[in-house]
């Protein structure tokens, strides 16, 4: 895919606004690509975590923020541990994340993951932590393709789980039920 | 009487014995050999206890001659004869026989290592069986040096020299010293201003008691050798004489040519015909520039003598030196000849001007798309817009500016593959000057690498990208057009794979260091070498870095090769020791390895026949004619001579010689016979 970068992007306020957002300054980023060379998932992006810093460094907003990239990121943390330049990578994608939900441009693609991301949310916003038998009632009613792909698979791990008390159908509730919800609350 | 040879295998580590039978080479090269009379081997011959086994078997076993089988002549032929030397032994009595470069590092099995070996000692010791004793030639020293080029590294190096008690004599062709350096505005990795640091080193230079300048000077002709050139210096016509003048700067002001195109401005500012430089030029007294004054041009058109004109004499008649003028029109050319023991070439560079070769950057088409010393001018308090950063068309403060580097740089399709070392570091500053003094603008610099190899350096390109916002992009452009009052820079962006389209206000490019054009004509009129850039040779990259081809003269700066400004400082001081060890001695010693042309007693006199191809071959000018003559005066035959203060004992002429007249000393005909016929029939 041939990507076209122009005085638009070049002089736009991207990176200063991810900046402002997160603290991340891209600039420090000499794309020497040791986060991509350790990142476990990068086989599965469609662009390697250096080159989303790169569009960020650039202006380049809809590639980074429309990219399955930032979606596929495992959050596991090990580009931003090992950054010479210390830039914190995953917390960029993160960001990213953020950014591409609130304008409404996340890639469809990739629309499994972020509707996993909004069950989670829910639950935690609920009951205070997890309740996974909710969480992936939720998750399957919403995306009923991937539940029906899934079927066969979660029926023998879920009943595995269970048998050992590790699953239970109804949610738990944890003491400061309150204080999380006026943290969903604060963060609207 | 036969001589008494020693030989001494070095196994040098593993580097010579892994391929070649050490022991057995040296048990061969005894045998069916009367004349050795010694041989060993050792693991480091080169070591103190290596050269002291040499000088020890010397003494013990009397040796007269000595086969040293270890590496190339040219890493160690210095050091064993000179341990020969310590035996009491004359030093011209030691062959090395070469076992390493020319075979163990290249043959990869032991049997063919250990026969070729074999082969090569006896070679030596066929040559060291018929060695002469030779002795140092000495030469007498003028203790004078001669500095060719004003810039920051013929300063430095005139400094060092002259204050070392040295008379210097210092030639520079422009009007003013001082070169590239004065015109830049700031310097890297520090980001202080160039003038600052090098005028004060321009007035020392003009002040000190040992050297003598002259500016608006070019070297003529270059004859002799180590320690005694006969250097021809012609003083350009200035038409204006140096000792009347004050440098009131009445002359200039009156002058009513004053839209010519400033040099030093790289043609961005103007300049009346009767000018000086720049404001700190040294010495701060003007040139008229007879190609554009008035009064020159109509005596041209009229064919008259100039001061027969009567367009214009406003300076003349402005200049209020009495009686006699400073300004004088009927100056001439004067060529003058100066003793001198050892020279300094620093002739500097010149930046890629001719940009139109870049095509499709616009260059020379676009009045907005200028070079790195133009930026330069621009930044530069002193330049034509007093440091405010304007582009040349309409005097617009650039918004968009973008960098373009490695423009005449490793761009081998353009005849010049080579890196010009300074680039990235003056852009990386070019985009510091520029956020400096618009704050609001965006800079862009398309680069290819980003080498910044210095104390600070890599510091200082990371300060432009991460503090002043520069914005690199990875890629070369490959087309600038115009759009409106824009310029539409066309680059890639490689680390995303993008297409990059940026509508700039100006280009700047960053234009390569080139050899001076004149450099070829140059280096043949000093006998020394060039490259394929046409930058000057050193005799070694590492040993030798300020050592030209020619004894005697030596380089410093950028007539060498790309390089900043501290790394030509240093080369300028290592120069200036150069210059000082030679100046130091009353009489120079030579090696002794140079060509002798037969002389015979009469009526033969000589076998040469005066035909002079050894002249023709010779790459030094070391071969002179001579006239033999009679004792009445007649002269009874021409033949050739070799200065041996020039030769460098390459052997070219004793080779092209048809009569056999020419012999270089310890590589004589017989010797080399010797050595042949020593593999030939065995």
């Amino acid at each position: 895919m041939k990507i076209k970068i122009t005085t638009k992007e070049l002089t736009s306020d991207f990176a200063k606004e991810v900046k402002e957002r997160s603290g991340i300054d891209v600039k420090k980023c000499y794309q020497c690509g040791k986060c991509t060379a350790g990142c476990p998932v990068a086989y599965e992006m469609d662009y390697m975590p250096n080159q989303i810093i790169r569009f960020v460094q650039i202006g380049a907003r809809k590639q980074a923020l429309t990219s399955r990239t930032i979606w596929l990121c495992a959050s596991c943390i090990t580009c931003t541990t090992r950054c010479p330049k210390e830039v914190k990578i995953a917390e960029l994608m993160d960001v990213l994340r953020e950014m591409a939900l609130e304008e409404g441009v996340a890639n469809p693609m990739e629309k499994d993951i972020t509707t996993f991301h909004e069950a989670f949310l829910n639950s935690v916003k609920k009951h205070g932590r997890i309740s996974e038998c909710g969480m992936i009632m939720e998750y399957k009613r919403k995306r009923p393709k991937a539940a029906l792909k899934s079927a066969l698979q979660d029926l023998s791990d879920g009943s595995h789980l269970m048998l050992k008390g590790k699953l239970s159908l109804a949610p738990h509730s944890i003491k400061g039920k309150d204080s999380i919800k006026r943290i969903f609350e604060k963060l609207g | 009487m036969s001589k008494k040879i020693g030989v001494f295998v070095c196994h040098c580590g593993t580097n010579i014995s892994a391929t070649v039978d050490v022991e057995k080479v040296a048990e061969e090269a005894k045998k069916n050999n009367p004349g050795v009379s010694y041989t060993t081997t050792y693991k480091y011959m080169c070591s103190d206890p290596g050269q002291k086994l040499l000088r020890d078997k010397i003494k013990e076993e009397g040796l007269d001659g000595v086969v040293v089988a270890a590496c190339s002549p040219k890493m160690h032929e210095h050091t064993f004869r000179n341990a020969s030397k310590k035996a009491g032994m004359n030093p011209y009595h030691v062959e090395i026989s070469n076992l390493r470069e020319q075979c163990s590092w290249v043959h990869p099995d032991k049997p063919t290592g250990t026969e070729k070996s074999v082969d090569l000692v006896r070679m030596m010791t066929e040559k060291t069986r018929k060695d002469k004793s030779l002795n140092p030639i000495k030469v007498p020293v003028t203790k004078r040096a001669l500095v060719i080029g004003g810039g920051i590294a013929g300063i430095q190096a005139a400094l060092d020299i002259a204050d070392a008690g040295h008379e210097v004599i210092m030639v520079e062709r422009e009007a003013s010293i001082g070169g590239h350096m004065a015109q830049l505005s700031e310097t890297f990795p520090t980001l202080d201003c160039s003038q600052c640091i090098m005028t004060p080193k321009m007035v020392e230079l003009a002040q000190n008691e040992n050297i003598t300048l002259y500016t608006w000077s070019e070297i003529e002709a270059v004859d002799g050798y180590l320690g005694n050139f006969d250097v021809k210096i012609r003083k350009k016509a200035r038409s204006v004489d140096l000792d009347l003048c004050t440098g009131c700067s009445s002359c200039w002001q009156v002058c009513p040519s004053k839209k010519i195109k400033s040099e030093f401005d790289m043609g961005l500012g103007k300049r009346t015909a009767i000018y000086i430089p720049f404001p700190q030029a040294i010495p701060s007294k003007p040139v008229l520039d007879r190609e554009h004054c008035l009064l020159f041009k109509d005596a041209r058109k009229k064919n008259i003598p100039p001061n027969d004109s009567k367009v214009c004499r406003k300076c003349l008649d402005i200049c209020p030196i009495a009686p006699v003028k400073a300004i004088d029109y009927t100056q001439e050319d004067e060529i003058i000849t100066e003793k001198i023991g050892a020279i300094v070439v620093a002739t500097g560079y010149k930046e890629l001007d001719d940009i139109s070769m870049y095509g499709e950057y616009g260059g020379g088409k676009y009045k907005d798309v200028i070079t790195g010393l133009q930026f330069e001018r621009l930044a530069s308090a002193s330049g034509p817009s007093e440091g405010e950063i304007q582009r040349p068309s309409d005097g617009k403060v650039p918004e968009i500016i973008v960098f373009i580097q490695c423009v005449g740089s490793r761009d081998p399709a353009k005849g010049c593959s080579y890196c010009s070392k300074t680039c990235c570091m003056y852009t990386a500053k070019h985009t510091m000057l520029y956020k400096h003094k618009v704050h609001h603008g965006h800079a862009y610099v398309f680069y290819i690498d980003i080498r910044c190899p210095g104390k600070g350096y890599e510091e200082f390109s990371l300060r432009a990208i991460e503090e002043e916002g520069a914005t690199y992009l990875r890629g070369r452009v490959s087309r600038v057009y115009k759009k409106g009052d824009k310029l539409v820079v066309l680059g890639a962006d490689t680390l995303t794979g993008s297409v990059v389209e940026i509508e700039a206000d100006m280009v700047v490019l960053a234009s390569a260091m080139k050899a001076q054009d004149d450099a070829e004509k140059f280096a043949q009129k000093l006998s020394i070498q060039y490259d394929k850039d046409k930058f000057f040779s050193e005799i070694h990259p590492k040993l030798k870095p300020v050592e030209s081809s020619s004894a005697g003269i030596f380089l410093a700066g950028t007539c060498q090769g790309p390089k900043d400004i501290p790394e030509t400082v240093a080369q300028a001081g290592a120069a200036a020791s150069k210059v000082l060890a030679l100046l130091s001695a009353d009489e120079l010693e030579r090696e002794p390895v140079v060509a002798k042309v037969d002389r015979l007693p009469a009526p033969i006199f000589s076998t040469c026949i005066g035909c002079f191809y050894c002249q023709r071959v010779c790459p030094y000018g070391a071969i002179e004619s001579e006239d033999i003559k009679a004792r009445d005066g007649s002269t009874i035959k021409t033949v050739a001579r070799v200065n041996e203060g020039l030769c460098q004992g390459c052997g070219l002429c004793a080779a092209t010689c048809r009569s056999k007249s020419v012999e270089l000393a310890g590589f004589n005909d017989e010797q080399v016979y010797a050595e042949i016929n020593s593999v030939e029939f065995n």
